[in-house]
């Protein structure tokens, strides 16, 4: 009998997701979805609102990355206030932004890598969940696990340096920064007690990349061909062809590596990418309008950027950089459980950055704010941890944004996520009527390695429970399994 | 003279979504209660979600007291003892719960400070900044009771057992 497999939500995944698989008869894998099933609607709740009010009012949308909404909100009101884009801003301006963003990356990515990922790696994707977590981790691993910890807690704290405090932070405003750091901040970051220093996160970043390669080593073929499929990429880069996750222009490369988006001005991005909406999701699907819905989606985060840029702006980064781009003879990388390698490798390029940012003197500046002749309408993007993140608005004459467009990166990647799931579910479950725990996780885990994040904005107890559903064609439940 | 507890007082959620805001209000409240009342054994702490870093604040405090909004079928709020999770993948990926916080600093710091969970009843969950008039009542009430938590009044256990049947 043909029947749909659901795996209701995902765990370890923000928000809602539920995952729907469908067999024919011979329990073969005919279609998988990812489906998205909660709607926010929070473009319509900003209008209305004035535009200096939006770099802190769209932290709402999201408890895990609010800095990377803040900063693309600011930088879109940046053009509404005339300070042009990206380079208008003061040195200081622009390099405090720098510094928060690149403590965010470095956080987020760390809690994915030492909280998400390691587990997987550690003990096997059909390993017991109640082993395979950062607590399994813990009493293995306990370097591994401090690790995790400090790196998030470092980035935690040059965010709040930064953005002013912990929540719905207030450092970037339309046309730069409202505070810079101190001579003691500084310092604190730079000269900190073991381990809360930057030298020492940059150690730890070697390691977690020697880490990784030791087990790639150990798990070629696992890594190597679990979701694996090509794709174009897209992201910024620096006009030089540089990775920079601030500002730059929007390039997307074929699987071959070609050009097929050209270091274009993203004011202009509504020219080249589209947005495609289906009946079963939630999540709209973009697309770059030259090559049509079917053959223009692209991937974008922490793999596409390896593929996108010429090189990396610092030096034992670069070095990783190399590696990775030699891996596949220099064409573009299309394993999904390289963007773990490719997270790691900005981890290590966030940390140096930092530590640039922070030995530059004028990030104790006094020059904060830019601000030129008022605009109506304005774009800001940035490569947020999981990908390129667009914010669109419009203003009226009373100041007020009647028109927003949101981006969000894990839209982005809504169609390769798709197709990661479809590839693993083909892999693990053709031949098999009912989920093992293995399978589950597999799925599970290629969803993971775009670390998405679907809808974070409200946790309250209470709510999100694991349900895995088995129906068959007319929707009979054949089997159901739930977890808090 | 009894020894002072190292309290921590931590409240999470997002103040930008109504009554989700509620463990940050509580923490806030508490915070300014003991300035004003130069209460220096607590220490008042927020985010929008618990951590893993969490794990490394909590083990410098001998009693922890998280704060989040609750949706439960519960009264005013309710105040239930953490105890360490049975280590089980967590539902959300980028955030934590407290008994996952407390086992984790466990097992990496050898800590394991008594630890509670503020439950305040909410009501609305849209993208509004306020808390909603009951919210802020259920509010009023856990501070209240509260205070005398940290005034060494009541025993947190007494107040977890009374809160049971608000």
């Amino acid at each position: 009998m043909p029947k749909k497999i659901t795996i209701e939500p995902v765990t370890r995944v923000e928000g809602h997701g539920k995952v729907t698989i469908h067999m024919d008869d011979s329990n073969q894998v005919v279609q998988s979805r990812l489906h998205i099933v909660e709607f926010r609607g929070f473009e319509r709740f900003i209008q209305g609102r004035p535009y200096w009010e939006a770099p802190v009012l769209v932290q709402r949308l999201c408890g895990i990355c609010p800095v990377s909404h803040h900063l693309a909100a600011a930088k879109a009101m940046d053009e509404i206030v005339g300070a042009g884009t990206g380079d208008g801003l003061t040195p200081t301006g622009e390099k405090m932004r720098r510094l928060m963003h690149y403590g965010q990356i470095f956080q987020s990515h760390a809690l994915h890598f030492f909280h998400l990922a390691s587990p997987d790696m550690l003990f096997g994707i059909e390993a017991d969940p109640n082993i395979r977590n950062i607590i399994g981790v813990a009493l293995e691993h306990q370097d591994l696990a401090v690790q995790g910890v400090m790196m998030r807690k470092f980035g935690q704290e040059v965010i709040q340096a930064t953005a002013g405090k912990k929540i719905h932070g207030t450092g970037a405003i339309p046309g730069g920064m409202n505070k810079s750091l101190t001579p003691e901040e500084r310092d604190s970051f730079l000269l900190g007690k073991d381990p809360l220093n930057v030298d020492k996160m940059i150690e730890w970043s070697l390691g977690a990349l020697d880490f990784f390669k030791s087990y790639h080593s150990q798990n070629r073929e696992l890594v190597d061909n679990f979701a694996n499929f090509p794709s174009s990429h897209l992201s910024l880069v620096r006009k030089d062809g540089a990775m920079d996750l601030y500002h730059g222009v929007l390039r997307a490369v074929d699987a071959e590596g070609k050009k097929i988006l050209h270091d274009v001005d993203y004011q202009k991005y509504y020219e080249y990418i589209g947005e495609e909406v289906r009946s079963w999701s939630y999540m709209k699907f973009p697309f770059l309008k030259e090559y049509g819905k079917e053959k223009g989606w692209y991937r974008v985060g922490p793999l596409a950027r390896m593929n996108t840029a010429d090189f990396i702006p610092t030096p034992l980064a670069q070095k990783e950089h190399e590696i990775f781009r030699a891996y596949t003879n220099g064409k573009p990388n299309g394993m999904s459980m390289h963007m773990h390698w490719a997270r790691l490798i900005e981890i290590l390029h966030s940390a140096e950055m930092m530590k640039e940012l922070l030995y530059d003197p004028d990030i104790t500046g006094d020059q904060l704010v830019t601000k030129g002749n008022k605009q109506y309408e304005g774009v800001g993007l940035i490569e947020a941890p999981r990908g390129t993140l667009f914010h669109h608005y419009r203003i009226n004459e009373d100041d007020q944004i009647d028109m927003a467009n949101l981006i969000v990166s894990t839209t982005n990647n809504n169609t390769p996520m798709n197709l990661a799931v479809e590839s693993v579910a083909k892999d693990y479950m053709n031949g098999h009527a009912v989920i093992s725990e293995g399978m589950m996780n597999a799925v599970e885990v290629a969803i993971r390695a775009y670390d998405p994040c679907l809808s974070c904005a409200t946790h309250a107890l209470g709510k999100m429970p694991l349900e895995i559903k088995i129906l068959d064609k007319s929707g009979n439940i054949l089997d159901k399994k739930r977890s808090s | 003279m009894r020894k002072q507890k190292r309290i921590l007082i931590y409240g999470y959620g997002n103040p930008g979504r109504q009554d989700d805001g509620l463990g940050i209000a509580f923490s806030e409240a508490i915070e300014k209660w003991a300035d004003k009342n130069q209460i220096h054994h607590i220490t008042c702490d927020s985010n929008y979600q618990l951590n893993i870093e969490d794990a490394e604040l909590i083990s410098n405090f001998d009693l922890v007291l998280f704060a989040d909004a609750s949706i439960e079928d519960i009264k005013e709020f309710t105040l239930t003892r953490v105890k360490c999770s049975t280590s089980k993948i967590e539902f959300s990926m980028h955030a934590v719960s407290p008994a996952f916080v407390l086992d984790l600093c466990n097992k990496i710091y050898k800590k394991s400070p008594e630890t509670y969970l503020l439950h305040l009843k909410g009501y609305e969950w849209d993208f509004k900044e306020g808390l909603t008039p009951d919210a802020k009542h259920n509010l009023k009430e856990a501070v209240r009771r509260i205070k005398k938590v940290i005034l060494q009044e009541t025993g947190p256990n007494e107040l977890a057992q009374a809160s049971s049947v608000c």
